[in-house]
């Protein structure tokens, strides 16, 4: 805080209240910052009663119960009694930065539709930071999330791990091109009316199209290495040019391969270097989609699966996580009621690593609340908590800074007035990078205006 | 949930016979009561009985009788011959009322040819064997208002019916419901037929189009009113004037024998609304969606209109722009009825999901979170003498659940419509007792 007169021990309520009149977060030169006496859920070890979190430096310095912790003697310490204290949440896909107005077409970058095969197309190109949506998510407790592309294209471009506050977008995208979904689940069939129908129109236009463009994308990365090799035995002949006797032998360079930015999208998923989103429904869809990837030798990740109960043992088997749901995706009409509500416990319960997302931008406030249903029907607390922080963390990536409360890690930290699960709880204060961040939003503002606050 | 507001538009070819199909449908719609089925007695005992009105009863009973509360308390005496569940401790709440719901009707939610359609019965419609009752009833949900769509100014007259998954199409149908039409406002509207270059295509013309169509209705009954009085004074001569299916809808609506329920977002048009009821002399029983109704609270209280919101959905047009979470709980505070709907086959069945929110937005108190999806939602539809809380007399539409029911974790354990369990959590298949694969 910039504030002049530094609060120490000074109540959560206090501090809000501070953030409300408009201190404003300073990043240099910060005091330690302490959050004492609530219930911490670390998610990597436990839950510690009477807890302390230290922040120092946008990290967290240290974490353990109060009397283990020693409290830096400069801290600005935050009486948390009462409170529960847990990591940020990490939403695994959702369209944040990428939508306003849902049906305002100019407010809206979700997806290329001209064509199916759109691995260039980079979400980081359109994130906006200054979105609305973002304070809105943030204030439930939400730090971190996948922004994708919308499925309505089988590859519809390169998703993004942002952070939801920071000064820029720059700042915000925290990881590029982290992975590239693949969608398969029929969605994304071009098969309109009569007269407006194009290929891919079935699923077999869409594997024989994805298989075609892995093919180019495999054919480009040979015609490059063919012209690298060509260009060094060039250098090579080249130097030797130098000798009297071959200069007869002198050619012209070898001119490159013209640039193709779609296939060039495509190689590091080729070469396995990066992560695929694989993204299905049903059955049916699902095996098609692993049987690509498989072809191609992609490192995959699921998506969705939310009508593939009858092949759980064989997801189990792929040995791969889940992003799972989301679980209020309405069950066929011969399933029952709780089909999809129980996937993930059915998962979980086979060794499969989940994690959930809102796969929305609007309500990916409400993505605790998915995971806390969940438990309802089977899933463990403590595995729902995970799906939510650090399994997401593991598979995006970015489990050494996000995730759990542990030393070193960021500190992307909430302070709820109980189970963060639960719609009820409150969400009184969130940390992103050790910034306290202002409680506020349009919505909020809309609120203190017409109820006379 | 927007492709259900404008949902995919089929075009119904208007039939010779559709006038005695009409009849037949408004006969069955003021309702000849269905034979009541054979009740057993049921004692609901070692339950936490949340009546909805009078508080919550640790360790209560309920005695049910012929499908209605005989008794609630602590200590409910019951014949021998009773059935006795055991609800084991766990909460029992009234059947969930979903107060704006499309559910059931196979895409023919809008009749969106003509904006001005109040002679559509959506009882026509109505698939008594979709899923999406029984994801309704499993979710807790024992009465829905099923309404047309939002494309016409003046859409059709809704159906109310009760979660009786597995009965008869008519055993559905909750006897005696009072009559509610559809009004709608706003972006749908004029969006629908706008994009057909057709009127109206602005708010202007939206208003145009309702007040176009109650005046005309106005002409059409001092027609009937004259020839009464000629028939009254003994002219044999008189001949009537020419039935007219839309007008006679109408002029129901102006001699208030039918609710008018209306989809309606924005602040101001839910005064321009307002306004014309007033000019016209037609009540309005509650604005739907009503996301800016905390501005313009006061105004609604005054009024006497309720209103049917969602909990915290928001952004998905213009219009939906200014929705805050909170609007439910300071609506309630300015003493506005206030009803949490679905309008969406997903939220209704987690209605007692978006209902918790409301203690989280605002800090609405259990009982009166747990009313905006019971007795306020039986109010908004015009049933509130019948069900919407546990209480002597009212039908018997129950629900247990397994968890705290206003949290993420409550999960309707066995839902009960008038005395009989429709819904068992514990039983394999479908958790259907009155349900047969293939009926």
């Amino acid at each position: 805080m910039v504030s002049a007169k530094v609060v120490r021990r000074s109540s959560l309520a206090g501090l809000v209240s501070c953030l409300l009149s408009l201190c404003v977060v300073a990043s240099a030169q910060q005091k330690p910052v302490v959050l004492r006496g609530g219930k911490l859920l670390t998610v990597s070890h436990g839950t510690i009663e009477n807890g302390v979190v230290v922040i120092e430096n946008g990290k967290i310095a240290a974490v353990g119960a109060a009397s283990s912790v020693n409290i830096p003697k400069d801290a600005r310490v935050i009486d948390v009694t009462g409170m529960t204290v847990y990591p940020g949440l990490i939403d695994s896909e959702t369209q944040l930065g990428l939508t306003e107005i849902s049906e305002e077409d100019s407010t809206n970058d979700l997806v290329e539709t001209s064509e199916e095969i759109m691995p260039h197309m980079h979400v980081y190109d359109a994130f906006h930071l200054e979105s609305a949506l973002i304070p809105v998510t943030r204030l439930n407790g939400v730090t971190n999330a996948i922004v994708a592309p919308a499925n309505r294209d089988t590859l519809p471009g390169q998703d993004s791990f942002v952070q939801l506050a920071g000064k820029s977008a720059e700042d915000a995208l925290l990881v590029r091109d982290v992975a590239m979904p693949l969608n398969f689940s029929g969605e994304q069939r071009r098969n309109g009316s009569w007269q407006t129908r194009k290929f891919p129109s079935t699923r077999m236009g869409l594997a024989a199209q994805l298989r075609q463009a892995f093919l180019d994308a495999q054919d480009y990365e040979r015609r490059w290495a063919e012209y690298d090799k060509k260009k060094a035995d060039y250098e090579k002949t080249k130097n030797d040019a130098a000798k009297p006797a071959d200069k007869e032998k002198k050619k012209d360079p070898p001119s490159p391969p013209k640039r193709d930015l779609k296939l060039e999208a495509l190689l590091p998923y080729l070469q396995g270097k990066k992560t695929v989103v694989l993204a299905a429904e049903e059955a049916n869809d699902l095996q098609t989609a692993v049987g690509l990837a498989r072809e191609f030798n992609l490192k995959f990740v699921l998506n969705h699966i939310s009508h593939s109960q009858s092949v759980l043992d064989y997801v189990a088997s792929l040995k791969v996580p889940v992003i799972v749901g989301p679980i209020y995706e309405d069950p066929k009409p011969e399933e029952r009621f709780d089909a999809v509500y129980s996937l993930p416990a059915q998962l979980s319960k086979r060794g499969v690593k989940i994690a959930f997302a809102s796969f929305d931008a609007h309500n990916s406030r409400n993505l605790p609340y998915q995971a806390g249903f969940a438990t309802a029907f089977g899933l463990s607390y403590d595995e729902a908590l995970k799906a939510i922080t650090l399994n997401a963390a593991e598979i995006w990536g970015v489990a050494d800074k996000l995730g759990s409360l542990d030393v070193g890690k960021t500190a992307n930290v909430v302070v709820a007035n109980g189970d963060p699960l639960d719609m009820k709880t409150d969400v009184k204060q969130v940390f992103i990078d050790g910034q306290e961040i202002p409680m506020s939003s349009r919505q909020t503002r809309l609120r203190d205006q017409y109820s006379g606050q | 949930m927007l492709h259900r507001l404008i949902a995919p538009i089929r075009t119904v070819a208007m039939i010779a016979g559709l006038i005695a199909v009409m009849a037949a449908a408004q006969t069955l719609f003021a309702q000849t009561a269905p034979a009541a089925d054979a009740h057993h007695e049921v004692l609901i005992k070692n339950a936490v009985v949340m009546t909805a009105t009078h508080g919550n009863i640790e360790n209560g009973s309920v005695y049910i009788k012929d499908g209605k509360i005989a008794a609630v308390g602590k200590d409910v005496s019951a014949p021998a011959s009773a059935t006795v569940i055991d609800a084991g401790g766990k909460y029992l709440t009234p059947g969930i009322i979903d107060s704006h719901s499309h559910i059931a009707m196979d895409n023919d939610v809008n009749e969106a040819t003509s904006p001005v359609t109040p002679q559509m019965m959506m009882i026509d419609a109505f698939d008594y064997q979709d899923k999406q009752i029984y994801h309704g009833l499993a979710g807790g949900v024992t009465t829905s208002l099923l309404l047309h769509g939002s494309a016409n100014m003046i859409g059709g007259q809704a159906v109310v019916i009760k979660h009786k998954y597995g009965a008869a199409r008519d055993a559905m149908l909750f006897p005696g419901a009072p009559r509610s039409i559809k009004f709608a406002s706003g972006e749908n509207p004029k969006r629908v037929y706008g994009s057909r270059d057709q009127l109206p295509s602005t708010r202007m013309g939206n208003f145009a189009v309702q007040r176009e169509a109650l005046v005309q209705a106005q002409d059409y009954m001092r027609e009937w009113d004259a020839y009464d009085a000629k028939v009254k004074k003994g002219d044999k001569d008189a001949s009537p004037p020419k039935h007219d299916l839309k007008m006679d809808a109408l002029s129901d609506v102006l001699r208030g024998k039918v609710m008018v329920q209306i989809h309606c977002y924005r602040a101001d048009e839910m005064l321009t609304e307002i306004a014309m009821a007033k000019e016209f002399g037609y009540k309005l029983r509650a604005f739907h969606h009503a996301l800016e109704a905390y501005k313009v609270a006061d105004q609604l209280a005054a009024a006497g209109v309720g209103i049917a919101t969602f909990s915290d959905w928001w952004g998905y047009k213009q219009e939906a722009w200014d929705a805050i979470p909170w609007n439910a709980v300071l609506a309630m505070r300015k003493g506005v009825k206030v009803a949490i709907k679905s309008d969406s086959e997903d939220f209704a069945r987690r209605l007692n999901q978006e209902a918790a929110k409301t203690m989280r937005y605002g800090g609405a108190t259990e009982e009166e979170a747990l009313k905006m999806i019971t007795l306020n939602a039986a109010w908004i539809i015009g049933v509130e003498d019948r069900v919407g809380s546990i209480d002597l007399g009212k039908d018997a539409d129950l629900v247990i659940w397994d968890g705290y029911p206003l949290s993420s974790y409550g999960v309707p354990n066995k839902v009960f419509i008038d005395g009989d369990v429709y819904f068992d959590r514990s039983l394999p298949g479908f958790g259907m007792p009155h349900y047969k694969e293939g009926m």
